[in-house]
């Protein structure tokens, strides 16, 4: 067993030089061990961490930040619980922004395609600069997204947002006040809520549920006692 | 050795292993499995609750000490209300905003407060996606039954039924608010099949239906203006003299000041516990996934139930670093990707319930047939390139967009390599009793979500949690919002913290620990 585990045993150097680097978290220095997430270099460092952390995962946009590399003049985006932190590096975490948020009631909205721009009358206004699509720690093409729903391609706007985050980052680059995200996810609700197809298959189903289709089934079934319910079980595979 | 070199026993034994049909394990040669190898029974990690609702009854340490935990509030503590409503939800996931929009909606005034921010949840992650019984020859009798196998039929038989019957009408509502299911053809909801259920029932979002039901509801909670009360801590309840719940205290974290909000009935939807690294396994878990909500029920006197099984995720990643503990969704193993260890061979049928799969996953590590990291974990394949070459390039990055993205960050493409996957803690199968309304023993406190108990028995089956949040969410919801028109507001006090600590202090319980514990304790303190 033991010759077999050394067999299998995966290279990381990364971890094994237990190598530090310095990092430059808002402004101060801090050394930390390479390759951990920029998150967990917060905590490396000291940092209580209540704003700038969700899930965890990738998927909540909580952890929105800003970094550049050592002697590299871009900035870029990320999510700070998926970026490895490497020497050199700054970051910092990106404030909550005060973008605008439109109501609206999707479900009796009568012309959701004209009505996009009574919500967001500054949609029109892309000056195409891109900058929106270059902060997407995503890669969603959103200066593509926002023209798009412009044009009232809504049905592609939704495909292409499915990856949003909603972490904002394309916001504050907006030279034209506009929040591609929150563009986005209207166009994709309503797409959903007025230009699909409803689906036939769930409304027999709910039917058939009120009519009590089921009712002699649950009835047998919530009648059973253990070994019996316990038999019938088995049977379904 | 080279991570590619030893990935090529999987890409050497993949045309075999596609010939292959592993049958799934009898039914006594799972029970075998289950108790040799899933933590749920590693008699040591457990301890019974000394005092309280539940004394007597085994629970993981970890969460014993919490449950036993004494409350932040003092003696003397200023309880005049800063907010009054009728509707209290506490959380911000599937199931909180779900209750706020119905209560919402019946006409209750509603405040919806979260530790984090509106929507940070383990709900927003869910990735496998919904089960509701929508296909002909599908039928919520059959999703009953399925749940209840996979439950190891302890599942509460009422609540079970509330859900599956109640699914369909759940799918008709967040279809009408905009949410993209993946369709066929003929403009029906597309289902996929998910482990230990016997037909095709998983309603999806690509990969992302956690992030795409969350983001609807999240801006509906918006659109209809409820008010929230976000970055603020439930760390008590509040009860009247007869110990119904009449509100809650919060600590706002951002200046750290006492909120108190007085409240017809709390909804409390503060999900799970991942983050108590139950056994030390790493969690697929959100940041504030630590149970607040069982220790603030356990104190008001609120029954939990089922509160010695967790589940654990078959796949949560284990290489690279960063993404250790990171769910690799069941998904992949719903549209074939074998598990596949060191030597190349299949061990379990890949769609088995999450404890048959983990369990034998971690069978196979222990009796050495892993693959080690030079961190000391270990771990077995999931052989992600197969879906690939079963259904042509391409259908990775078009099923499983979020996994593609989350690896190639760490410049892997998991549609050419496999992953290395164990078992992650993922799951509170129990939780605080309900009944069907979705209401605890405790009067006008209701649990809706992970940290309710009963529904999902002893091991949760896959895509049954959204659709849990949606039903139990909306029935917490609409009982409350129900009952705030016809009753008065309950006296604010914390009389039931007196007999706690009583009870507390006979059993010698100074150890000084404060629950909840709102957030787990991650920052290093010294150089």
């Amino acid at each position: 067993m033991a010759q077999e585990d050394k067999e299998n045993i995966i290279d990381q150097p990364e971890v094994l030089r237990h190598k530090m680097v310095t990092v430059e978290i808002a402004g101060k220095k801090y050394d930390v061990p390479e390759g951990i997430t920029i998150i967990k270099a917060l905590w490396y460092s000291g940092q209580e961490v209540v704003r700038g952390a969700g899930c965890l995962g990738g998927f909540c946009g909580a952890c929105a930040a800003y970094y550049r590399t050592k002697d590299d003049p871009k900035v870029r985006t990320c999510l700070a619980c998926q970026m490895a932190v490497q020497d050199g590096m700054s970051i910092t975490m990106m404030p909550p922004f005060p973008a605008r948020k439109a109501t609206y009631d999707i479900r009796t909205l009568k012309d959701p395609k004209q009505d996009l721009f009574n919500l967001y009358p500054e949609a029109p206004l892309c000056r195409n600069c891109n900058a929106c699509t270059e902060a997407c720690p995503q890669k969603i093409d959103v200066r593509e997204g926002v023209w798009k729903a412009v044009f009232g391609d809504f049905k592609s706007v939704s495909e292409m947002f499915m990856d949003c985050v909603m972490c904002g980052m394309c916001t504050p680059v907006c030279i034209a006040d506009i929040a591609p995200n929150l563009v986005a996810l209207y166009v994709s609700r309503a797409q959903g809520a007025h230009f699909t197809e409803k689906p036939v298959g769930l409304d027999i189903r709910i039917k058939e549920i009120q009519d009590g289709r089921f009712n002699d089934e649950w009835t047998k079934l919530l009648k059973m006692n253990e070994k019996e319910l316990a038999d019938h079980c088995a049977t379904v595979k | 050795m080279d991570i590619h070199a030893l990935q090529q026993i999987v890409h050497q034994t993949r045309d075999a292993r596609r010939k292959q049909t592993l049958p799934k394990f009898s039914p006594a040669d799972r029970d075998q499995l289950i108790h040799k190898y899933h933590p749920d029974f590693r008699e040591s990690a457990f301890r019974p609750l000394r005092f309280g609702p539940n004394v007597g009854d085994k629970t993981a340490i970890e969460l014993a000490t919490l449950l036993e935990g004494d409350s932040s509030v003092t003696d003397g503590f200023d309880l005049t209300p800063d907010y009054t409503t009728d509707v209290l939800v506490v959380g911000g996931g599937g199931a909180g905003c779900a209750a706020a929009l119905h209560a919402h909606a019946a006409g209750a005034k509603v405040m919806l407060a979260t530790k984090l921010r509106l929507g940070d949840s383990n709900s927003v992650m869910a990735q496998g996606g919904m089960q509701i019984s929508v296909a002909p020859e599908d039928s919520p009798v059959t999703h009953f039954v399925d749940t209840l196998k996979g439950g190891h039929m302890q599942n509460d038989h009422q609540l079970l039924k509330v859900m599956v019957e109640e699914g369909p009408s759940i799918a008709k509502w967040l279809l009408s608010l905009g949410v993209l299911f993946d369709r066929d053809g003929d403009g029906n909801l597309h289902v996929k099949k998910g482990g230990g259920s016997s037909k095709p029932r998983l309603l999806t979002c690509s990969d992302y239906t956690g992030l795409e039901i969350m983001r609807v509801l999240k801006d509906e909670v918006l659109n209809q203006n409820i008010q929230l009360l976000e970055f603020c801590a439930a760390v008590e309840l509040t009860s009247d003299e007869q110990g119904h719940c009449t509100g809650a205290i919060f600590k706002d974290l951002d200046n750290h000041r006492d909120v108190v909000v007085a409240a017809k009935s709390v909804i409390l939807a503060t999900g799970g516990i991942g983050r108590l690294h139950i056994q030390g396994f790493p969690t697929s878990n959100h940041y504030g996934a630590t149970g607040d909500g069982l220790c603030l029920s356990y104190r008001l006197g609120a029954k939990l139930v089922h509160i010695d099984t967790f589940q654990y995720h078959p796949s949560g990643a284990v290489y690279p670093e960063q993404l250790i503990g990171a769910l690799v969704t069941e998904g992949i193993r719903s549209e074939g990707g074998h598990l596949v260890n060191a030597k190349g061979e299949r061990f379990v049928n890949e769609l088995d319930t999450r404890d048959v799969v983990s369990a034998s996953i971690i069978r196979e590590c222990e009796e050495g047939r892993g693959i080690r990291t030079m961190s000391g974990r270990v771990g077995v394949w999931l052989d992600t390139p197969l879906l690939d070459a079963a259904q042509g390039p391409g259908t990775m990055e078009k099923h499983f967009p979020a996994m593609m993205l989350q690896f190639e960050r760490f410049n892997i493409d998991i549609s050419k390599d496999p992953v290395l996957i164990f078992p992650t803690l993922h799951y509170q199968n129990g939780g605080v009793k309900i009944d069907t309304n979705s209401e605890t023993n405790v009067k006008n406190l209701f649990v809706a979500g992970e940290a309710s108990g009963g529904l999902h028995g002893r091991n949760r089956l896959m895509g049954n949690s959204l659709l849990d949040l949606m039903v139990f969410g909306k029935r917490s919801g609409l009982t409350a919002a129900a009952r705030a028109a016809s009753m008065p507001q309950g006296k604010l006090t914390v009389g039931h913290l007196k007999g706690f600590r009583a009870e507390a202090k006979k059993h010698g319980s100074a150890s000084g620990v404060v629950s909840p514990m709102i957030l787990p304790a991650y920052t290093r303190k010294e150089s």
